[in-house]
């Protein structure tokens, strides 16, 4: 460990005669520094991170001007160099705040789009486009007419109502499968596995991670939807009896594109996001209170009821809520494996249906041969609502849990 | 009787965690093993080499158009999010902060259609760019900016503090520090954010369709209507097609991409492993000397 130490000395060293405009060597340089700072040099050097900004500064500009070891290309004498880095330097804040507030900027832009182009949508279809069932862009080909001052073709309805229940069954079917296995398996990889296998299975939630969604739903159209829906849902589907609400998973199971299979589908999606965040909290969990349940006879699957879970319980809902974020907005897996019906309620567990953010990419082209526009705005409504939607679930996490340990798992969105 | 009960019952909750196991470990290994097998199987060099005309032809429009999208979105996204990051890190308090990192963290939330949607109306209607390169490229560095923030702050924070005391108790200024002694321990974890980045721009699906459209040629790149390929669009678009070969060419497509982030994966990996060895804790715990 000499060696690194050598360098930051060297470098400190090289700093310090930056920094003074001196040229003076290393030791005179040290020598001066400790036995009479001038005022002009005294720097406010503040020890604490936060404090890191610099007020004034003016004395720097002059003392820059003598030049000091140019550090970067490795000659002792580089004075006008050093200036540029000097110059540079001081600006860096102010250039870094800049940028850091692009992300608000953004954000402000992105909320005033979508709600500039959902107007006209908003006054045209009114409450009834939370109640409302059929989806019609209306007759493209006949005069445009104005309702309200609002230009649209006539016999256009939009209801959203389908559209909402979808995404807000399919999540929920997303949520309840997943969260038990995503426990499940941290439970066991952080209690049992030796560290090789959990290794493996961390590789496994990072490729589950990192998988494009086009392929979840590449893979659920052709492997999980018929699989689904021919060995699966067949086991309890023809035995349900016809009562009123378990009525709902009765009937024939399809060919593989409907509810069921995109509600499994995100529940592998939002695995990963659980799974590690639930693994990683685990290990924070302290050892000894865990081995003095375990003292005091308990079995492990108890110890693991009065202790752990307590313990993690509290981040796991907040992962959990995360994860639900991702499968209100996922889109892609949802369009290739949900069936893309439009304009009707889903009736059963099995039957087609469509979710918001699916819907936005199935009826673009539609929309776009509406002259009026309107088809494009509700869209735009659409996408307010699913942002509302997703909007509560995360705001919901933050406030059920006040820090959610989010870990840094090498890939993935929502995380 | 009663302890034969409790252990059954321990028994039957590590049974349960094992299927649950099985349960998450089976679809990795399915969907691997089978768009691995089906995208293998009708293979073609001539995927990798040829530019599609209609139902014929191969992918390169695709790759090349996916490979510029990422590259844009590292540099322009990873200017944006590295510098959030240094910034949020060394030179904005805590409070300062709050309101900067609340509404990175409200960005990530937004779904990618939403931001897609919203770069449709703003970027190729309203601007009038029609389907554009640096419109998909704008869309997706929105997308993956607050996880390089995240990721560049929190690898900024792990530097401990000591360096920085070190370091301005011998008198450096705070850039200067910032370069030599904090930003260099920092990188791999801010090169792991950069990672995340490139692996979602590779995957992304939805923003791109309604940003990007689709082109058979190279990518071109002039602001206004310079639509591109990409591959989720050829998996998105022709797996459902009445055509055998338009299939075989999703199933490839889906495999070139599987392959882009089973890399992205590994190299994440393999930048974790080397600064773990190489840091000195680990150096100590194994009870090996300093080098």
């Amino acid at each position: 460990m000499s060696a690194p130490w050598r360098t930051v000395a060297a470098d400190a060293e090289d700093a310090e005669d930056e920094r003074r405009g001196t040229e003076d060597g290393p030791l005179l340089s040290l020598q001066t520094r400790f036995s009479a700072p001038s005022p002009a040099d005294a720097q406010p050097v503040d020890v604490s991170r936060d404090g890191a900004r610099r007020g004034g500064g003016g004395s720097d500009a002059g003392g820059g001007a003598g030049g000091g070891g140019g550090q970067d290309d490795g000659g002792p004498h580089a004075p006008i160099r050093a200036t540029a880095w000097w110059r540079a330097e001081r600006l860096l804040p102010h250039g870094l705040r800049i940028i850091t507030f692009i992300p608000l900027v953004a954000l402000a832009l992105i909320l005033g789009v979508l709600s500039w182009k959902a107007w006209p949508a908003i006054r045209f279809n009114g409450f009834g486009f939370f109640t409302r069932t059929p989806w019609s862009v209306g007759n493209t080909y006949a005069p445009i007419v104005t309702t309200n001052g609002i230009r649209h073709p006539p016999l256009a309805s939009y209801g959203a109502l389908p559209l909402i229940i979808g995404t807000l069954a399919s999540a929920a079917i997303a949520l309840v499968l997943a969260v038990p296995v995503a426990v499940g398996t941290a439970l066991i990889v952080v209690e049992k596995l030796p560290p090789r296998l959990s290794s493996a299975v961390g590789f496994c939630l990072e490729v589950l991670a990192g998988v494009p969604s086009v392929v979840f739903g590449l893979w659920g159209f052709f492997t999980l939807g018929p699989f689904l829906s021919h060995d699966v849902a067949p086991l309890w589907a023809d035995h349900i009896p016809d009562v009123p609400v378990l009525r709902f998973f009765r009937g024939p199971t399809g060919g593989g594109e409907g509810l069921f299979t995109v509600g499994v589908v995100l529940a592998i999606m939002i695995l990963p996001i659980i799974a590690a965040t639930t693994r990683d909290l685990l290990r924070q969990v302290p050892r000894a209170t865990v081995e003095g349940a375990l003292a005091l006879g308990m079995t492990d699957s108890e110890a693991l009821g009065a202790v752990t879970v307590p313990w993690v319980r509290s981040g796991v809902i907040g992962a959990s809520v995360l994860g639900l974020g991702r499968a209100l907005g996922e889109t892609i897996a949802v369009a290739m494996v949900s069936g893309s019906l439009i304009g009707a309620n889903v009736h059963s567990l099995y039957s087609s249906f469509n979710t918001i953010a699916a819907a936005i990419v199935n009826q673009l082209d539609g929309a776009q041969t509406d002259a009026s526009g309107l088809a494009i705005s509700t869209l735009a409504e659409l996408g307010l609502v699913l942002f509302v939607i997703t909007m509560i679930a995360n705001l919901g996490a933050r406030l059920l849990v006040r820090r959610v340990a989010t870990t840094a798992l090498p890939v993935g969105r929502g995380i | 009787m009663r302890l034969g009960r409790r252990k059954s019952r321990n028994r039957l909750v590590w049974v349960l965690c094992i299927v649950a196991l099985a349960l998450l470990v089976i679809p990795v290994v399915s969907i691997l093993v089978g768009v691995a097998g089906r995208g293998l199987a009708h293979f073609r060099l001539s995927f990798l080499t040829t530019y599609p005309t209609g139902n014929v032809g191969g992918l390169l429009n695709s790759i090349e158009g996916t490979l510029v999208v990422t590259t844009g979105v590292l540099v322009l996204a990873g200017i944006i999010g590295v510098a959030g990051g240094v910034y949020l890190a060394e030179y904005c308090g805590d409070n300062g902060g709050q309101i900067l990192r609340g509404a990175s963290e409200v960005l990530a939330g937004i779904p990618s259609i939403v931001l897609g949607y919203v770069g449709y109306i703003a970027l190729v209607l309203s601007l009038d760019w029609k389907y554009s390169l640096y419109a998909g490229i704008i869309v997706l560095s929105v997308l993956v900016v607050p996880y390089i923030t995240k990721t560049t702050e929190v690898a900024l924070r792990n530097v401990p503090t000591s360096y920085r005391e070190g370091g301005e108790a011998l008198g450096m200024r705070t850039g200067y520090l910032l370069r030599k002694l904090v930003l260099r321990p920092a990188l791999p974890g801010i090169a792991t954010g950069l990672i995340i980045a490139a692996a979602i721009a590779v995957g992304e699906t939805a923003p791109l369709l309604l940003t990007l459209g689709y082109n058979e040629k190279s990518p071109t790149f002039s602001l206004h209507n310079s639509p591109s390929g990409f591959l989720t669009y050829n998996v998105f678009n022709d797996y459902n097609q009445p055509s055998a070969f338009l299939h075989q060419r999703a199933d490839a497509a889906a495999l070139i991409l599987i392959v882009f982030v089973l890399v992205l994966i590994v190299v994440a990996r393999v930048i974790v492993m080397m600064t773990q060895r190489n840091s000195p804790d680990r150096a100590q715990h194994a009870g090996k000397g300093p080098r």
